[in-house]
């Protein structure tokens, strides 16, 4: 009886041994699969696009109209932010990393290419029912610096100011801050000076819905995807922040959007990104933003 | 039966009934291997993330300092400041007013479900309840922010999105738990302690405040502990209503930062010493959360003695 039962446990180690072995074969079997399938040359693969939540919409339609021509290529994209963005074309994990900001120092050195698909301008948006709409540069500064913090000293209502920003990291922050002086150089290090206790929104859609929901909110958010039936767009220096008005540089907010590859590009990414830069893709680019050429 | 009692058939049928064994032995075996792996899978996990989680997270505590990044106030991460004070304060915060609302809210209603609602009322209020938990975290922030943000600016100004926001979203949140598990544990006291009770001339109120609930305590305290464990954790609702700025909250109306909306906003821009700040962060908030457990599984285990 000992013996049977010793036995039986032993077929019993083996089986779990049989089981755990199959699943490793499966696993390995679906990592060469997804090898295979980048290597194949036709334009049926798949493109990986990570990065900015600002680059995201513009992506999506240069995308649906590039599938037009190639409805058999899979073009993930993916919008989690221009740091991560660049990190990730960066390791390995993407095929194209976006970013809504001009590549950092640090950044610089990876030795990523970057292709300016479109610039976009930033908005500074605040809602409806506020009187105040023509901002100086300096007033925008203050601002968000906290030096101002109600309407009234603007010619508004008597309301405190609710400052409405974006997370640390965001591109949308990054150039922003960059394009308003609302940094400083302290040693080796950029110091925000946006004030401490402003709201933090994850993402433009979360500051067009604070925005809209406040009255004393001010924000700032990527021109593309301001939703003027919820806010208004404040005119800085008296320009209006419009397409126009951002190609002949008399506003002053404006970023590019960066494509980033690392090396040789896959043939896909290739020929999306000269799709891209060709006259239709350009078209697509300028319905709502900037076309660079 | 016949057959083992008919010694020639038994004998006959020896060899079958021998291979039919060792099929079904082989067949347990099988079902017994999957099952543990199974297991393995859940402490693999916890193993895996638990690692991963301080391997990341606790060398920064090392190269920036324990106590610049716990008691820290200032969080400016690519100015390299990770003081998270005001986050691990505001989670607490959130957490206890949370409870402070859902405990008594939850308590009165187990109260009432146990003990005085007729039975038609508790098959509207029960499942009402029960449904509350299931609708998505996303979801009570949405309405959060749509409905609790505008009109807590509306009457108290200062934009809405501050910790009172937070704490009611919670509060209501962590309810269906601590509803549940009150009123169970207030049906299992016995019948005899209230029959004592109202035999020795004590109203219903006083049976059930100074002898049902007394003798539920255990059951009722894991209800609100389990509550407390979702409030902490509670990221996706939290992050549409509180503001999400990093600075100690000097009143309910002030806006703060959670430790899991810190994780949940930056994580996808970070790199570098930033994101292991976060990962830090996560090491704190894991802290918590193992010893809000630690003192779950004291309360059950104390709860099971008396019984």
């Amino acid at each position: 009886m000992k013996n049977v039962l010793r036995n039986n446990s032993k077929t019993g180690l083996t089986v779990v041994l049989l089981v755990v072995i199959l699943m490793g074969t499966f696993l390995f079997a679906a990592c060469e699969n997804t090898a295979t399938n980048e290597e194949t040359t036709s334009l049926s693969g798949k493109v990986m696009i990570v990065g900015s939540t600002s680059v995201q919409p513009l992506a999506e339609e240069l995308a649906d109209e590039f599938n037009k021509q190639h409805p058999d290529l899979r073009i993930d994209i993916q919008g989690v932010g221009s740091t991560a963005g660049v990190k990730s074309v960066n390791d390995g994990t993407c095929d194209i990393g976006t970013a809504s900001r001009a590549l950092k120092s640090e950044e610089e050195s990876w030795g990523l290419t970057e292709t300016v698909i479109a610039m976009d301008g930033i908005a500074v948006i605040v809602n409806p029912a506020n009187k105040v709409q023509d901002l100086q540069n300096e007033d925008v500064l203050k601002i968000f610096t906290g030096e101002i913090n109600n309407w009234k000293d603007l010619g508004g209502e008597d309301k405190e100011i609710i400052v409405v920003s974006r997370e640390a990291g965001s591109g949308t922050r990054g150039a922003f801050e960059e394009l308003m002086k609302l940094e400083k150089k302290e040693g080796d290090k950029t110091v925000s000076l946006v004030v401490d206790n402003a709201l933090i929104a994850e993402g433009n859609g979360a500051v067009l819905a604070n925005v809209a929901g406040k009255e004393s909110a001010i924000g700032y958010m990527s021109l593309g995807m301001v939703d003027e039936s919820k806010v208004k767009k404040a005119n800085i220096n008296g320009v209006e922040a419009t397409v126009q008005n951002i190609q002949n540089q008399s506003y002053p907010i404006a970023r590019p959007f960066l494509m980033l590859t690392k090396g040789e590009p896959t043939q896909e990414t290739k020929a999306f990104l000269d799709f891209i830069l060709s006259n239709e893709g350009q078209e697509v680019v300028a319905k709502d933003y900037i076309p660079v050429n | 039966m016949n057959r083992v009692c008919n010694p020639i058939s038994a004998d006959l049928e020896y060899g079958t009934q021998q291979k039919r064994f060792r099929l079904r032995n082989l067949k347990e075996h099988i079902a017994e291997g999957l099952l543990l792996l199974c297991a393995f899978l859940a402490v693999l996990s916890l193993l895996i993330i638990a690692t991963y989680i301080f391997y990341s997270g606790v060398p920064i505590f090392g190269k920036v300092g324990f106590k610049e990044i716990v008691f820290g106030m200032t969080w400016k991460p690519l100015e390299d400041m990770f003081g998270i004070f005001p986050m691990i304060a505001a989670s607490l915060l959130a957490t206890i007013g949370a409870v402070a609302f859902g405990a008594t809210v939850g308590l009165m209603t187990a109260v009432f479900l146990a003990e005085l609602a007729p039975l038609w009322l508790s098959k509207v209020i029960r499942p009402a309840i029960e449904l509350l938990a299931g609708i998505p975290s996303v979801v009570y922030g949405f309405f959060g922010l749509i409905v609790i943000v505008p009109l807590i600016d509306k009457y108290f100004g200062g934009g809405g999105n501050s910790l009172l926001a937070a704490i009611i979203i919670l509060g209501v949140m962590i309810l269906p738990t601590i509803v549940s598990i009150s009123e169970t544990s207030l049906r299992s006291v016995p019948i005899e302690y209230k029959e004592g009770s109202l035999a020795l001339g004590a109203s219903q109120l006083q049976t059930i405040f100074k002898v049902s609930i007394p003798a539920a305590r255990s059951g009722i305290a894991a209800g609100i502990i389990l509550g407390m464990g979702r409030a902490i954790g509670e990221t996706m609702a939290v992050i549409l209503v509180i503001g999400n700025t990093p600075q100690l909250p000097g009143s309910l109306l002030d806006r703060a930062r959670t430790l899991t909306s810190n994780i949940a906003i930056e994580m996808s821009y970070a790199q570098g010493l930033h994101q292991e700040a976060l990962f830090a962060t996560g090491v704190v908030l894991f802290v918590f959360i193992m010893i809000l457990n630690i003192v779950l599984t004291t309360i059950f285990r104390k709860a099971g003695e008396e019984k």
